[in-house]
């Protein structure tokens, strides 16, 4: 993906350096500079931005070791240190906003600083060289930050306030437009404003430009802000939707004042509003098409995993750029595009290429928006677009802001009427003042044509001073007044699963009651809808694997499994080592042991399904415990801590002395582009059996020689855990234990004790180095003792990462933690059968 | 329904006082209860079974269950009824009514508390005030049935974890020698509150006669 987004960059620089000759003088002067080639660069300065290649061919008077070669690099150059300028003054704002203030929205600092950065630039070239243009700004910042606002839709809250962000959306922007285009021309007319040379239809394309509210703005501070889904939502869909409608809008009025004021007719208005139909919605159809074509290939794509998740981007991207071909609604289309294809795209790939575009796609999106925000800022730093009037600038914002207020109440009033909850004052109050204006209105201002549109400049610096004004002091004011207005925000719940399993209930249950009162409404549609997907689309779009594991809630239950596990995991690490874990995983087992034979009092047949399915119970126990035992474990700890830095540096010696060296040597080998999948030699497999069976033996042994004083003691732990583990070997681990206590540690640390039976990996944890039992001193082994796994992997829907990823808290490469994870898996299952044929 | 002879528009305007339903809206549903009945005076549970769509709605037993519990009737007493008149059905529907706009907020929270505990009820099937694991359980499974790939095992398994969920956040830590019996209604509340369920278990109820767009059902 990296690749990808560079080359985005590149194809960005590209235009920028076709459309701004003179852009990079500044810049290149200083560098020259610096590197003190400035002799032969400014006699060529001009010849050069013709001709890269030129300076060169003069400078051959020999062989020349080294040459400095700017123009060979400049533009990919010049753009990759504006993306790392970017991240950097990302990477500012966001400690500033964690350390200083968080007053003032991200959005808001980054234009700010935009405004710095633009500064100095200008500072060096008395000309602003830098800015965004609307190509760049159209072809390879936006489409991203749309694909992924669209791809991570709710789709569920979405498509069931669909009309509302519709009328919100296509109506609310065209009395926008109407509205303030009309106001400032009448505003004109009455003669505020002088002098200037604009017709109505020209107000008219600025109202449509200046109409849509922008969803780069309002998700960076609406996503602060917390405020509750059904808000969210509306504010949210509506900006995106509304994008796609106001560049429709605004093509429509272009061409109007191409046309220009007398030879419209009624036929041509008539076309105007037809084609506005055709492209809106032709846009948003091409996008599904594309959204199927996407999840058709997605079903084939098993054996190309590595570039699979580059598919969802490219598509994406190609249906952004068809819908652009046939002047189409190019945001609508990619908008539709992410939103239908979520479901099928994520079920069909594989589970780490899901992951991949959810991190990509956040990376791609966050950036264009960093740089988006910054170049808004360094954009206005420049003598050139300035054109002052008083009476339109401040005209203009005030009828963007008066008529946003009207629009939202007008629109919510008649909505009211048919929605069953109705929008609330105080949401209304938020939404329209969360009609923030953004990049797209900048964009579509700096495309103005200059022949038709003379006062191109004062629109566009008007635009500018509303993008300013709405985001940084309605960003700034947003908190404060959803505080002071008490607006719901939403509702942070911890139960998920129940939480599920109660709307899926409760989804059944209106249907039910609709049906009952034998009426068709909204529950009738969407089940009726949910069916004919299930049978047919789903069909149709998804592997058949896919299929089975699409349930919602099961999918729920999985992840929270997988949560869960890691979190068990890395809290394990927090303590240095597994034991901790382990020994709360001892407290469970207890608590589910409890619960499980308390329910068998009340009902036996219940007792055997919690053995068998202990998925569940021990699982949750597992993170519901995790945070509740801290402080009855902590005591454990707090004993522990002298030990503790002694310990992890024991665990790491051994460790790497002990696991799989070979394991990096073979990964080097087996370098592979199109596989993660490393070490999966038989050898290794083969090798890892026998040190484990070795290491079991001689344990066994030695615990059968040694005398062992103290092993009545443990008696019963022996017992917990043989009950525990009923497919565990308790011979092996037993005695591994007794040796232990021939050390004598169980004295002081006999929580760890019992929980290190386990695990011999972790057994030398407590051990200090000179007091090394015998066996480890005979032995290498250090692979996990197959008691420990074969719980593990045993349910599928359970920790099944769990038992590796334990050896894998040694490894310092945590990065790869999940890869060698898997890998073990693998070994493990193989050396587990291994040993049941024996 | 004898009093339907004598003065049905005196008898719904009873019902409309007493159950929040705009007159329109109760004539709209004595029409659909005189539909599903075939005429007779009393509702029984084959009435509803034979609704085509409910058909294919996995939970549909315990909702039908639940329009012919006594507890939802406003009453004391436990139990289930046999046959249910049509007070009775739309004292059931009232559950569902959207509450009316500019509610006070105390009466927004008895609004909710109720239709939590219609719901409560709905999964108590033995009536003690607590869902048990087995009740939960049995919910779960039919809620899942409609899924045959997803075994009753998983949803066994679901319904334990969610159990355990519930249990971990209204419980805390549980010592050694207590166990978990199941959600009480106050639980239950504790662990809905952040549904807006208020706002969420409605369903619409036309004031026009809808029955012309029914598609002859």
């Amino acid at each position: 993906m990296n690749f990808e987004n560079d080359c985005r960059f590149k194809r960005k620089l590209t235009k920028r350096g076709n459309c701004n000759t003179l852009s990079h003088q500044g810049l290149q002067d200083k560098q020259a500079e610096q590197n003190s080639v400035k002799d032969s660069y400014t006699t060529h300065n001009e010849s050069v931005f013709q001709n890269p290649h030129h300076q060169q061919e003069e400078n051959l008077t020999g062989l020349p070791i080294v040459t400095f070669k700017w123009h060979h690099v400049e533009t990919p150059y010049l753009v990759i240190i504006w993306v790392f300028v970017a991240g950097l003054a990302k990477l500012s704002v966001v400690e500033l906003n964690h350390h200083v203030i968080s007053v003032v929205p991200e959005s808001g600092l980054l234009i700010i600083l935009g405004f710095i950065l633009g500064g100095i630039v200008w500072g060096a070239d008395r000309a602003q060289t830098f800015k965004l243009l609307p190509p760049t700004f159209f072809y390879y910042l936006l489409p991203q930050i749309i694909l992924d606002a669209s791809y991570f839709m709710p789709n569920k809250l979405f498509f069931s306030n669909l009309g509302a962000i519709l009328i919100y959306a296509i109506f609310g922007t065209c009395w926008n437009a109407a509205t303030v285009g009309l106001s400032l021309w009448g505003c004109y007319e009455a003669g505020v404003m002088g002098n200037l040379d604009i017709g109505l239809l020209q107000f008219l394309l600025f109202g449509s430009l200046i109409a849509a509210v922008d969803p780069v703005a309002v998700i960076a501070v609406f996503e602060e802000v917390h405020v509750n889904e059904v808000l969210f939502i509306l504010v949210f869909g509506e900006s995106l939707l509304n994008d796609g409608v106001t560049v429709v809008l605004y093509n429509v009025f272009d061409a109007f004042v191409a046309l220009g004021g007398p030879r419209i007719d009624a036929a041509e208005i008539f076309k105007g509003i037809f084609s506005f139909v055709v492209v809106a919605f032709g846009g948003s159809f091409l996008g599904i098409g594309f959204a199927i074509l996407l999840s058709l290939l997605t079903r084939c794509t098993k054996h190309i995993q590595i570039i699979e998740a580059g598919f969802v981007f490219v598509v994406g991207y190609l249906a952004y750029l068809t819908a652009e071909m046939l002047s189409l609604s190019a945001i609508l289309s990619i908008t539709f595009c992410g939103i239908c294809c979520q479901k099928y795209v994520n079920a069909n790939m594989d589970e780490k290429s899901v992951t991949t575009v959810r991190h990509a796609m956040k990376l791609l999106a966050n950036g264009s928006e960093t740089m988006i925000f910054l170049f808004l800022g360094v954009t206005a730093i420049d003598t050139e677009i300035w054109v002052w009037n008083t009476g339109f600038i401040l005209l203009t914002l005030l009828f963007v802001f008066i008529y946003r207020i009207i629009g939202t109440f007008l629109f919510t009033w008649m909505l009211n009427k048919f929605r069953l909850v109705p929008i609330e004052v105080i949401d209304q109050v938020v939404m329209s003042y969360g009609g923030l204006r953004g990049a797209v209105a900048y964009g579509l201002a700096a495309l103005l044509d200059e022949d038709k549109i003379p006062e191109k400049n004062l629109m566009i610096s008007t635009t500018l001073i509303v993008v300013y004004f709405t985001v940084i002091l309605q960003g700034i004011t947003m908190k404060p007044l959803v505080q002071w207005l008490k607006v719901k925000r939403a509702a942070h719940s911890d139960l998920k699963l129940i939480e599920k399993l109660n709307n899926r209930a409760f989804d059944h249950i209106l249907a039910a009651v609709e049906d009952i009162c034998g009426r068709i409404g909204d529950n009738w549609w969407t089940r009726g809808w949910n069916r004919f997907e299930e049978n047919y689309i789903s069909w149709l779009l998804m592997k058949p694997k896919a299929r089975k594991n699409r349930d919602y809630l099961f999918s729920i239950f999985h992840k929270l499994n997988l949560e869960d596990a890691i979190n068990y995991v890395s809290e394990g690490e927090r303590q240095g080592s597994l034991a901790f874990s382990r020994s709360d995983e001892a407290a469970n087992v207890d608590f589910k042991k409890q619960f499980g034979s308390e329910f068998a009092d009340v009902m036996p047949n219940i007792m055997v399904d919690m053995s068998n399915y202990e998925l569940g119970i021990e699982h949750f126990s597992v993170t519901s415990i995790v945070k509740d035992t801290i402080p009855s474990v902590s005591l454990d700890i707090h004993g522990q801590d002298r030990k503790n830095a002694m310990d992890d540096i024991n665990a790491h010696h051994l460790l790497q002395q002990h696991l799989y060296r070979s394991r990096k040597h073979q990964h080097r080998h087996k370098y592979s582009r199109s596989h993660f999948s490393i070490n999966q030699n038989e050898d290794e497999v083969q090798e890892i059996f026998q040190r484990t069976m070795r290491s079991r033996l001689e344990s066994f042994k030695s615990t059968k020689m040694g005398v062992n004083p103290a092993k009545k003691i443990t008696k019963h732990h022996k017992k917990e855990l043989t009950h525990k583990m009923p497919n565990g070997h308790p011979d092996g681990t037993g005695h591994l234990y007794g040796d232990e206590e021939v050390e004598g540690l169980c004295v002081f640390l006999p929580h760890l004790i019992e929980a290190g039976i386990e695990n011999p990996v972790f057994l030398p944890d407590m051990d200090s180095p000179t007091h090394s039992p015998p066996w480890l001193m005979e032995t290498e082994a250090v692979a996990p003792s197959q008691r420990a796994q074969r719980r593990l992997p045993w349910t599928p829907n359970r920790l099944r990462r769990l038992a590796p990823m334990r050896i894998s808290t040694c490894s310092t490469d945590s990065f790869l933690m999940a890869d060698v994870s898997l890998t073990l898996e693998e070994h493990e299952e193989h050396s587990q059968t291994d040993h049941v044929e024996m | 329904m004898g009093a339907s002879q004598s003065g049905p528009v005196h008898m719904f305007q009873d019902l409309a006082y007493k159950t929040g339903f705009s007159i329109e809206q109760i004539k709209n549903l004595h029409n659909r209860f005189i539909y599903l009945t075939q005429a007779e005076d009393t509702l029984r549970r084959e009435h509803l079974e034979n609704v085509s769509d409910l058909a294919l709605n996995p939970i549909r037993r315990q909702i039908i269950e639940a329009f012919f519990d006594k507890r939802n009737m406003g009453e004391k007493e436990k139990g289930c009824l046999q046959e249910i008149g049509f007070e009775e059905f739309v004292t059931v529907l009232s559950f569902f009514r959207p509450p009316k706009p500019h509610t006070a907020d105390e009466e927004m929270k008895n609004i909710k508390k109720e239709k939590l505990r219609f719901l409560f009820n709905m999964h108590d099937t033995d009536n003690d005030g607590i869902i048990t694991l087995d009740e939960y359980r049995r919910v779960v499974e039919e809620l899942l049935s409609s899924y045959e790939i997803m075994g009753a095992e998983t949803a066994k398994a679901i319904t334990d974890a969610a159990m355990l969920e519930v249990a971990s956040v209204t419980v805390g830590q549980m010592g050694p020698d207590e166990f978990y019996e199941g959600i009480t209604f106050e639980q239950f509340m504790q662990i809905l509150k952040d549904v807006e369920i208020e706002t969420k278990m409605n369903i619409h109820f036309w004031n026009l006669d809808t029955r012309t767009v029914q598609c002859g059902k």
